[in-house]
């Protein structure tokens, strides 16, 4: 049996649904929306689907959501999966996705994730359930809301590496940049960092426009066998490295304030695929809000500690940057619903390695890394992603 | 709407029941001595179940903080904007609380901080103050 796997899986197929606020349309609807443009674009049919991944739904809390997609979608799949690791759970599907194909339990497997988080759900019920987050006892009884526990690894970041309000401002700056340029972004308005220092106080040092959108959305990947490639609408994506890691789920538990799993998760990817961050020519980094791509930077190695801030408001990761990241406008511009804020990132960097994003698309598109985070910096998954075989 | 009461489980019984006294209990495991938080059957340094309660000192430094502006719930809404902070004690671990009292906005990090109870419900929720250590 193979213990890699590299090479072992390409993605054929990739897409996202409506965006925004799409009113009267379920989580589910979005999710088969998403499956069925990704079928599509990997010029495939329901019958070559034997496999599905899956995360779950806050607005649509069916206990077993995998099951329910499945029945919704006429699928009666030999593997099935319902993954609750938060914002992580995109790049993890992916994964595990390959672990089925690369150990033949499947040959064709769609990974699909999304909700209707922006209309499914009132505000104050989308923050009460966020809400939940928090540890019952230990936590949630002092009121610290999401961004608030992110907020105090900001601040963090600030005392000890001097990482500035401005630096933070430059990572929503620029995902609003990049989103205006995507077709179907949720916010594509400009904003300057006088913006982001003047938008309403959330939890200090985070201001609104710090934190990511509440959308409807959903995307989806479809996953197959290298044996296919040939057959395929459009040129395969390889799956090279992909790796995860879990230190904690609630704050209070983290082992550190300024250091996460992403190193070892990103660590573990790229072993795998036998490269290292000087390889990678662009990245899509969960942003949840402003703090956390500037410390998955430094993680996956394309900052020193504590240089995260600066590699952004440097401009280095633009589009026109050495290191373009969050080339879509991430989770801050582009859509947030669940686990679909993650794997939207995998969707995007699918199509800049194909080279078909016109007037996104960035020059050097060979090898890509996309990390996706879940609860309080608690779970990590990082996928390594290549044009060609390697 | 009240403020959330924390889910008090037999786990964790002897913790509030301390915090009615007015004691911080905190665990310490009795094979590896780690001391432990949040209370849990389990050391999860050893995976020792056999564990001893002690009363803290009631005293740490302010890890990080925020100061939160849009409550997480219309119960909150009263006390925006109030202090969140992870509190390193001085016997090791880390906990959350709120800081309240006198210049509790001003709050800082490395600031040293002490134990005080607020009765929330039928509990004693132990939050933390600003010190002049």
């Amino acid at each position: 049996m193979t213990s890699t796997l590299r090479n072992q899986a390409i993605i054929a197929g990739v897409a996202e649904s409506e965006i925004g606020k799409v009113p009267g349309v379920t989580g589910l609807a979005l999710n088969a929306q998403a499956a069925r443009r990704a079928l599509d674009d990997a010029g495939m049919t329901p019958g070559d689907i034997d496999g599905l991944v899956t995360a779950y739904s806050v607005a649509e809390p069916y206990f077993m959501y995998g099951t329910v997609l499945c029945e919704y979608l006429g699928l009666k799949p030999g593997f099935c999966a319902s993954m609750t690791m938060g914002g992580a759970t995109g790049a993890i599907l992916l994964e595990h996705a390959a672990m089925a194909i690369a150990t033949g339990r499947a040959t064709t497997v769609l990974v699909a994730v999304g909700e209707n988080r922006a209309t499914g759900l009132t505000r104050d019920q989308a923050v009460a359930a966020l809400a939940a987050v928090g540890h019952p006892a230990f936590e949630a009884p002092y009121g610290p809301l999401i961004p608030g526990f992110y907020a105090m690894i900001a601040r963090r970041h600030m005392h000890e590496y001097g990482t500035t309000r401005e630096q933070l401002a430059a990572v929503a700056v620029q995902a609003r940049r990049h989103a205006s340029l995507h077709p179907n972004s949720h916010m594509k308005h400009p904003i300057t960092v006088a913006d982001v220092l003047g938008s309403k106080p959330i939890a200090d040092p985070l201001r609104l426009l710090d934190c990511c959108l509440i959308s409807d959305a959903a995307g989806a990947l479809i996953v197959t066998s290298p044996d296919r490639a040939r057959d395929l609408r459009r040129p395969p994506v390889w799956l090279l490295g992909a790796g995860e890691h879990h230190t904690h789920e609630h704050l209070i538990a983290a082992p550190s304030l300024t250091r996460f799993g992403a190193r070892e998760s990103s660590e573990a990817a790229y072993r795998m695929a036998g490269v290292g961050p000087g390889d990678i020519d662009f990245a899509e980094l969960y942003d949840c809000f402003t703090i956390t791509p500037i410390l998955e930077a430094e993680e996956c190695g394309f900052a020193k500690p504590g240089e995260g801030g600066a590699l952004f408001a440097g401009g280095a990761t633009t589009l026109e940057g050495r290191l373009p990241v969050n080339t879509h406008g991430g989770m801050l511009s582009h859509a947030h619903a669940g686990a679909a804020g993650g794997l939207l990132g995998i969707v995007e960097a699918v199509r800049q390695l194909r080279g078909t994003e016109g007037e996104r698309q960035v020059k050097r598109h060979e090898i890509a890394l996309v990390h996706n985070e879940g609860g309080i910096m608690s779970s990590h998954g990082t996928v390594i992603l290549g044009r060609e075989r390697r | 709407m009240d403020l959330p009461l924390p889910a008090v489980t037999p786990e964790t019984a002897p913790y509030w029941d301390g915090a009615r006294d007015g004691k911080l209990l905190l665990q310490r495991c009795l094979a590896c001595r780690a001391v432990r938080f949040y209370p849990r059957r389990t050391c999860p340094a050893c995976w020792s179940p056999d564990v001893e309660w002690i009363e803290a000192s009631g005293r740490g430094r302010i890890a990080s903080f925020t100061v939160i502006h849009r409550p997480p719930a219309p119960a909150f809404a009263g006390r925006v904007p109030y202090v969140v902070a992870l509190i390193d004690l001085d016997e090791g671990p880390r906990m959350m609380a709120n800081v309240v009292g006198d210049r509790a906005l001003e709050v800082a990090i490395d600031d040293a901080v002490e134990v005080i109870f607020e009765a929330r419900g039928a509990v004693a929720l132990p939050q933390f103050q600003r010190s002049a250590r």
